[in-house]
């Protein structure tokens, strides 16, 4: 690395929530508020998690990988059942299925709620975080009546589900849905039309097409950046080549302003998978057993599962050698690649009054990088 | 393009109630399903410690309550949870056997004491049935339902005397040990404390013969009891309090059958000290007497009138519950450890007890319940009436045993039921079984009594014989009987039947077999040395110290004499105890 000689400041934004939903910091060094050169800094969030759940039965993982991620824990959940159920060839029942449908797009659109809330919240928009989280609310409420638990949900298990949905469920989640895509009026106007977001947003912080492919970056940034790509429509998992949905494509500058719009846009064909998944939801068991949670073996072999979440593609390689506890497993989270290498590529030449944004926009979960 | 949000539109936010609770003012209303405070039901709980090893957070420690008392089935130990660790994930509840445990809809705990925040759960905090994250069978980790135990065919089974069970393919076998959690609760029923958690766990491994050491540590019967113990372990089993028990008896059968040669696993013990034991009798006692005397290098000869070992395992028990192939191997292997069998040898006829406690270091009494009884009614001499006991020992020593087509059986016990499906099994077309309690009040096993349902024994409960009618030439053809009414009694355990003697109806019978219990056989003790045992205030059991010796120094005994279960298990147990009071009392060293 040359040496930097000419800058007039060096600072760190961090490790409070730099513009990211965890804690990590970035080094900067800027020359006047041009930032120069940036390097990020991990550290404060490794609570080892992937060596953790060497210790542990496999069932006993579940309320312990999900604390990966705190505004989207489900995917973390899903995915450990997946890779489980995939490696002992489990059928899943139908009814979980459509249930957990319901709860991974729940929980997208609560994380890009406070998404919304995180960006306008950056460039002193503050009425939005406050609408935005005071929406995902209702979501929450949801997830405790679905679960018991608001945040950390602890809901899958092997083969499903842990609990039935409760009686009239599926309406108070219609409902909310409901009220939440006519909310999207409300926040086009205060926020997405909002000609300062425009303005602060547009042509900053771009990630073209060739540096996204580079850099590894999946997800809603990728598709902002017009390469159309979504774990969901080309390598469907659960059963969501079930629905009709869209992946949204107008936006394709790669710019924070895309990236945001597409949220926004993607937002309401969440909506549309909650409405179908809730419609098609057949009746039936919603699990299985495992009988004894203690003696619980999952065959040898490894296993690479992923799914689209709210960040972009998010995957687990889990490794069993056949005993009652994983081999090793491995987190493959997108934040290592947009908060940790493409934010140096992109913050280099952009103001120090845009940065925060930036990094928000990327929708960086510093513990999924460092797990 | 511009700043669209209109001034009305701002105003209808004005109107509308807000997220967010104004606490303290406000409690917060949680959803129905909240994960909150831990209760537990001590009622229902019986510490068995699953939750704790459940516990991702290891927030929960079992303690021990010292005002409980540990019982068959419980523990006196009682979750703690400490609220610096918990997750409140509710595994602990999904995984509860007995449903105790679980999260209420209340999540305040207020202290200045940190030590408040690592509780013992009770009722306190509980919002009521229906509130909070519960668990019930279907929501549960564990599987409540066994793996049933294939059997034969009723109407085909009971033409013949071969064995009545099929036996657990191996994934059966290893399925249904897959549900044991090894909270070792069953340890506690199990009269000689197998080490069940070990060799079940031994079968889900496919290691037999692992299995089958862990078996011989305490039993040297392990697959007769594999197929006929009276199994208190399972009633002991966490899953009994709210489905079925694990299948024990039959995945320790399915696990002895497996390995056919014990000496590669058990081994013949080659110590010897000199010392020698006389047992009187050849039953279940004194096999497992004799076994663990032998492995300790002392001579074990075994007195027995019969001309076949087993004792009431042969006589009492029909073939089609405990096959002869199983009686000979475990048999066979004792004989093979250096236990000497002298068949046909009644002691106090072919040799004096007296001789016996001469000529050996130690005796040791099985001699067991083998005289049946009979209720004395008119009538009930003469031929076609049998008791129990002998019809069942005259059948399994293969004696030609005549009786009619339609048979009464009097009693309810294990040993009725077997009377009644021998009866079917040597031709009898009409089987009723008269019992003059109700049929909940049955001593026979749930089991027995549904497998003699399904063979078409008939049960008239609340039924009581008073009469056995002869024609001229002595053969029966009737018998009278009345019914009878349960009158509770204040203080009684259970309700006494009262028979209503003014109401005499009959049955067409023409063999009449009595099991209405059995007594044991004094007559080879002489008087001078029967007065110095001392016996239970019934003169039915002899008392014996914790080392299974009686009031006469050198004699030990054990078994059907001394313990009021009367069952194999117990026998085999006490057998064990006295060879270890026995090894104690010559002294040797172990």
């Amino acid at each position: 690395m040359a040496k930097i000689r000419d800058f007039d400041y060096e600072y760190f934004i961090g490790p409070q929530h730099p513009g990211a939903t965890g804690n990590m910091s970035y080094h900067v060094w800027a020359e006047g508020d041009t930032i120069i050169k940036i390097e990020p800094n991990l550290g404060y969030l490794h609570r080892g998690f992937e060596k953790l759940t060497e210790l542990r039965h496999w069932i006993k993982n579940f309320p312990l990988i999900l604390r990966i991620c705190v505004p989207e824990p489900d995917i973390n959940e899903v995915l450990y059942a997946m890779a489980i159920e995939e490696l002992n060839e489990i059928d899943v029942p139908e009814r979980a299925q459509y249930i957990r449908i319901i709860v991974l797009e729940l929980a997208r659109l609560s994380a890009y709620l406070l998404y919304f809330g995180g960006v306008a919240g950056t460039i002193g928009l503050y009425t939005v975080p406050q609408w935005t989280i005071g929406d995902r609310d209702y979501i929450l409420d949801l997830f405790e009546e679905l679960t018991g638990g608001r945040v950390y949900h602890i809901y899958q298990t092997i083969g499903g589900v842990r609990r039935d949905i409760p009686e009239g469920f599926k309406e108070r989640v219609l409902k909310t849905v409901d009220y939440l895509e006519k909310r999207l009026k409300d926040y086009d106007n205060l926020f997405f039309q909002h000609p300062i977001f425009e303005k602060r947003a547009k042509g900053i912080g771009i990630v073209d097409k060739d540096a996204a492919l580079r850099f590894s970056v999946t997800g809603p940034n990728l598709r902002a950046a017009g390469v159309n790509y979504d774990v969901r429509k080309k390598e469907p998992y659960l059963i969501y080549d079930r629905f009709q949905f869209d992946v949204p494509d107008m936006y394709k500058d790669g710019d924070t302003y895309s990236r945001v719009m597409q949220r926004r846009y993607e937002f309401e064909e969440s909506i549309k998978i909650i409405r179908q998944a809730a419609a098609d939801m057949p009746e039936g068991p919603v699990n299985i057993k495992i009988r004894n949670p203690f003696e619980y073996r999952v065959k040898e072999g490894s296993v690479y599962v992923k799914l689209e979440s709210s960040k972009g593609e998010y995957g687990f390689y889990v490794v069993s050698d056949g005993g009652v506890k994983p081999y090793r497993l491995h987190v493959r989270g997108p934040s290592f690649s947009h908060g940790l290498q493409l934010v140096r590529h992109i913050a280099k030449g952009t103001n120090i009054a845009d940065i925060s944004m930036i990094l928000f926009s990327l929708d960086v979960c510093p513990p999924d990088a460092e797990r | 393009m511009g700043l669209n949000l209109k001034f009305f539109d701002a105003l209808k936010f004005l109107v509308r109630k807000p997220h967010t609770v104004r606490v303290p003012y406000e409690k917060k209303e949680v959803a129905k399903r909240y994960r909150g405070i831990h209760v537990n039901d001590w009622s229902k709980c019986i510490g068995c410690g699953n939750c704790a090893k459940i516990c991702t957070c290891q927030a929960i420690e079992m303690v021990e309550i010292p005002t409980l008392e540990p019982k068959m089935g419980q523990t006196n130990l009682r979750p703690q949870v400490d609220y610096g660790r918990c997750s409140f994930c509710g595994q602990c509840v999904d995984v509860c056997p007995t449903g105790s445990l679980k999260l209420s809809t209340e999540y305040e705990i207020i202290s200045s004491d940190v030590k408040d925040f690592k509780f013992i759960p009770n009722l306190n905090h509980d919002s009521g049935p229906g509130t909070g994250w519960e668990s019930d069978t279907e929501t549960s980790f564990l599987d409540f339902n066994r793996v049933e135990m294939p059997e034969r065919d009723p109407a085909e089974r009971k033409k013949d005397f071969e064995w009545v069970l099929e036996g657990f393919s191996e994934e059966e076998a290893i399925f249904e040990a897959t549900r044991c959690l090894g909270c070792a609760l069953c340890v506690q029923g199990c009269p000689t404390g197998m080490y069940i958690p070990e060799y079940i766990n031994a079968i889900f491994h496919k290691n037999y013969e692992k299995s089958v050491d862990w078996m011989f540590v305490n039993n040297p019967l392990p697959e007769i009891c594999g197929t006929v113990c009276t199994h208190r372990c399972e009633e002991a089993c966490v899953y009994h309090n709210r489905g079925q028990a694990i299948q024990i008896r039959y995945l320790k059968g399915f696990a002895a059958g497996k390995v056919p040669d014990y000496e590669k696993v058990v081994g013949i013990s080659k110590k010897r000290t000199g010392k020698k034991v006389a047992l009187i009798g050849a039953g279940p006692a004194s096999l497992s007497c004799a076994f663990y005397l032998r492995r300790e290098g002392i001579d074990a000869v075994i007195y027995e009138a019969q001309e076949a070992p087993g004792g009431m395992l042969k006589l009492g028990i029909p073939r089609y519950r405990l096959p002869q192939s199983i009686l000979d191997k475990e048999i066979d292997f004792i004989k093979k450890q250096g236990v000497v069998f002298k068949f046909g040898t009644r002691v106090g006829k072919d040799i004096t007890f007296e001789k016996l406690h001469e000529e050996y270091d130690a005796v040791f009494i099985g001699t067991g319940y083998h005289i049946g009884m009979t209720m004395g009614i008119p009538g009930e001499e003469g031929k076609d009436v049998f008791d129990a006991a002998t019809l069942l020992k005259d059948v399994s020593l293969g004696k030609e045993v005549k009786i009619g087509k339609k048979v009464l059986v009097i009693g309810g016990g294990d040993v009725a039921m077997d009377a009644t499906r021998t009866a079917l099994r040597l031709g009898a077309e009409v089987v009723i079984l008269s019992y003059r309690r109700r049929y909940v009040d049955m001593p026979a096993s749930d089991e027995e009594k549904h497998e003699a349902e399904a063979e078409g024994v008939q049960f008239l409960t609340q039924t009581l014989p008073t009469e056995i009618v002869r024609d001229k030439s002595g053969n029966i053809v009737k018998v009278k009987y009345v019914e009878t009414e349960m009158v509770y009694e204040e203080g009684a355990k259970r309700p006494k039947p009262v028979p209503k003697m003014d109401d005499v109806k009959e049955w067409d019978i023409d063999t009449v077999i009595m099991a209405i219990g059995q007594k044991p056989d004094w007559s080879y003790l002489p008087e001078k040395w029967r007065k110095m045992l001392k016996f239970d205030k019934r003169m039915k059991n002899i008392i014996v110290n914790d080392d299974m010796m009686t009031d006469i120094e050198g004699v030990f005994a054990g078994g059907d004499v001394v313990n009021p279960r009367k069952d194999a298990i117990s026998a085999i147990a006490d057998g064990r105890k006295a060879a270890l009071g026995i090894i104690k009392y010559l002294g040797i060293k172990r």
